[in-house]
Formats: C-alpha cells, structure tokens, sequence
C-alpha cells in the first residue's frame, strides 16, 4: 500500500497524522502511520514487553525462600500479574504487524533490550522489597504518562497495567517498612537492599536528556509525555521521604533538599556502569537471557502438544457433524 | 505460533461484553481459560467470549468519513431537535 504513494501525497498524509496526535486524537493500528512511528512503537513496546517478562526472574528466585505463606502468595500474584504485562504489551505490540515469535526472537537473540535493571542479582529477601518499592514504583513513574499515549492499543494495555501496578509498590515498601522494625539484622538487610538497589532504579529512567537519542521526536508524536530527568526528580522526590519514614538512608552523600526548586538535589549516577549493563556486561546479563532462552526450549513440547490436541479435537467435531 | 485471540468480557451481568485485548491460545477453550487467568484475576468479569481474530471483518479507517459522514446532518434524529412549549416538562 505504501508504495502506491506518491510523493506528493506523503507529505499531506504525515501533516495531518501530526494534527491528529497535536489533537490528541489516539492512532488505531489500521490507520495511516508513519513507518518511523510505527518502528519506534515497536521498538519501545516490545522492550517493555521484554522487560515486564524478564522482570519475573529475579522475583522467582524468591518465590521458594519467601518467609511465609502470606509473603509467598504475593510474590506469586505479583510475579503472575508481571507475566499478564507482558501479555498485554506483546498483543499491543503485534497490532503494528509484527509476529508474537519474530518478538521472542529478537528477544533470545540478544537483539532486542530489556529494562538493565533485571540484569542485577536478588541476594537477600530484602530485595524483594526493594524490587518492589523502587523497580515497580519508577516503572510507575514512568507508566502514568504512557496512559495517555497516542497509539490506543499502547495507551489500553498502560492502563491496565498501571491499575495492577500500585499494589506492587506497596507491598514491597511493607516489606522494607517491616524489616526496619525488626531486629538489628533485619534493618541493616533492608539498608543494604536499597543501597544496592537506589542507583539502578534511578537509571531505569534512561540516560539524561542530553543523551536521550528519541526523546524529542516521541514527544512530538506523544509516545513519550516527559523527558526521563523529569521523571527521574520526580521519582527521587516523592521516595526520599518514603525511605526516611521508615528509618533509612538514601545512599548518596550530595542528596539535599533544594528549598528554592522544592525539589531534592542529588548526586552523579554513575553512566559507566550503566553503559556497561547495557551493553550486556552487567551482573546477570547472561544468566537472564539462558533462563528466558531454556525455559521456552522446555515449553516446547507442551505447545506442540497443545497445538495436537487441538487440532484432534476440532477433527472430531467436524466427522461428528458429517456423521449427523 | 497459536492462533491468535480476541477477547470479550462481561463485566458484572445486566453489562455488554467489550473488548478487552487478545491473546494466543490453542484452541478455543484454552482461549477461554487464559482470559480468565489474564484479564479476570481481580473478579473483572462473569462472563467471556473469544472469537478468533481472523473471523473479525472491520470498517476500513481509510473510508472512515465518507462512511459515517450521512449521520453528521440528520440532526432530526435527536430530541434537542424539536422545539416545544415550557409547559411540556418531560417528554
Ligand atoms: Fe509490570
Ligand atoms: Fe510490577
């Protein structure tokens, strides 16, 4: 279809695209798109989907350790919902025309990315608290303002999302709220959590402004509604005093309140080891990607066996209704 | 790869079913039973329809104005059309 175009006609097309979004009109997926909108949705949504996927892994190394029943019905109701956000991300993502395998692909290929943050170890239960509190709460940071994206399948399946989400933050800040009421041990594991976890969680906004290579033009096109050093204060400001109410302390020696900006002031992230996650040398990296890679080898067999089972059954029917 | 799904829920009875999103299933009853793991896990619905998306025939968005267009001026169709004395109050 896009090569019936002619060259006089795309330029008419793009503009009024642009006046739908400027409208806040939302795209549907058999509307006219530009393809570099329609690429950039299906890079983005797919690294989400990639992301809310491989985001199970770190939480299921807890799910046999959990300290409880209680404590493990969640994480398995979290970890379950992480899955139901990938789902709805990757069907979201295959209305643009992309194939549900061609994404996996690209996933157990190492082409695509994924959120850096999952390439870090959970070494002690109290990381699932700050999983929870930090991960999940600036994934939300960032999830609120994709409700409102411009392409509709993207901004529904973001309201789901976020609707499920603020029950994650809020169980894992119950259980960091409950080991600084504990023992001794108990509340230098929750400091140690959230001195491993604060510097990852803020880079999970991506680089700063001045490096982000597709921020202004997803802002034009309204993918995107706030630049990531925007969202990133936002979330240092709103957590700050989360962490002091139950005792602990941020890990950054320059964090300071800045009267004049009502806002915190805080220290360098570190780019370089960021950078270096990235580029797939981070703590985990090979490790999350064999899990994915293994665990859909395993599941082989069973969707092979599904699609038989299916397939005798619909044969079944269709002799039973010619013998009738 | 499975077919791929589209998904209706109920809501609560008394409510249309609406579309809710899509997923991949085996067969038609796998559909059902994974809508209800995804989409109905805090008691969303009572009641689901999954139709196969292949079987979905739409309106083209191309033709989208031409198409809904003869609505836009029969402005007769609504009751704020006609004028009646103050006495009436309800009709
Ligand atoms: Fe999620
Ligand atoms: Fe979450």
């Amino acid at each position: 279809m896009e090569t019936l175009l002619t060259a006089f006609q795309l330029p008419d097309l793009e503009s009024r695209f642009q006046a739908r979004i400027d409208a806040e009109d939302k795209i549907e997926p058999k509307d006219w798109m530009p393809e570099e909108y329609r690429k950039t949705l299906i890079r983005q949504i797919s690294q989400h989907a990639h992301s809310e996927v491989v985001g199970m892994l770190p939480e299921g190394n807890w799910v046999t350790r959990a300290p409880s029943l209680k404590r493990k019905a969640v994480l398995l109701a979290k970890i379950q919902d992480e899955a139901g956000h990938g789902l709805y991300l990757y069907s979201a993502c295959e209305t643009l025309g992309v194939s549900r395998d061609q994404l996996i692909d690209e996933l157990h290929s190492g082409k695509a990315k994924y959120s850096s943050i999952f390439n870090y170890p959970t070494l002690n239960w109290a990381d699932i608290g700050a999983i929870g509190w930090l991960v999940d709460g600036a994934a939300i940071m960032n999830q609120i303002p994709l409700c409102r994206a411009s392409f509709g399948p993207y901004s529904r399946a973001m309201i789901r999302v976020c609707k499920e989400e603020s029950f994650h933050q809020r169980q894992g800040y119950e259980i960091m709220l409950t080991l600084s009421k504990g023992s001794k041990e108990q509340k230098a594991m929750a400091q140690d959590a959230l001195n491993r976890w604060w510097w990852p969680s803020l880079m999970m906004f991506g680089p700063s402004d001045q490096d982000s290579k597709h921020s202004a033009q997803s802002m034009k096109w309204k993918i995107k509604r706030f630049s990531n050093d925007e969202l990133r204060q936002r979330f240092v400001d709103m957590t700050v005093p989360q962490a002091e109410l139950i005792g602990l302390k941020v890990p950054d020696d320059q964090l300071k309140w800045n009267e004049e900006r009502r806002s915190y002031d805080f220290g360098e992230i570190p780019w370089d080891e960021f950078w270096n996650v990235v580029n797939g040398n981070g703590p985990c990296n090979k490790k999350r990607l064999a899990d994915r890679v293994n665990a859909h080898n395993e599941g082989k067999w069973v969707r092979e066996a599904a699609e038989a089972f299916a397939k005798k059954q619909a044969q079944r029917t269709d002799s039973k209704l010619k013998s009738n | 790869m499975w077919p791929l799904f589209e998904i209706f829920i109920r809501a609560k009875n008394g409510l249309d079913h609406k579309h809710v999103g899509s997923l991949h299933a085996a067969d038609a009853q796998m559909a059902i039973e994974n809508a209800r793991d995804v989409y109905t896990r805090r008691l969303e619905g009572v009641s689901i329809w999954v139709v196969e998306s292949k079987h979905i025939t739409a309106s083209d968005p191309k033709d989208a104005d031409p198409f809904f267009k003869p609505a836009e001026d029969k402005i007769y169709r609504h009751p704020t059309f006609y004028d009646l004395p103050d006495e009436v109050k309800h009709m």
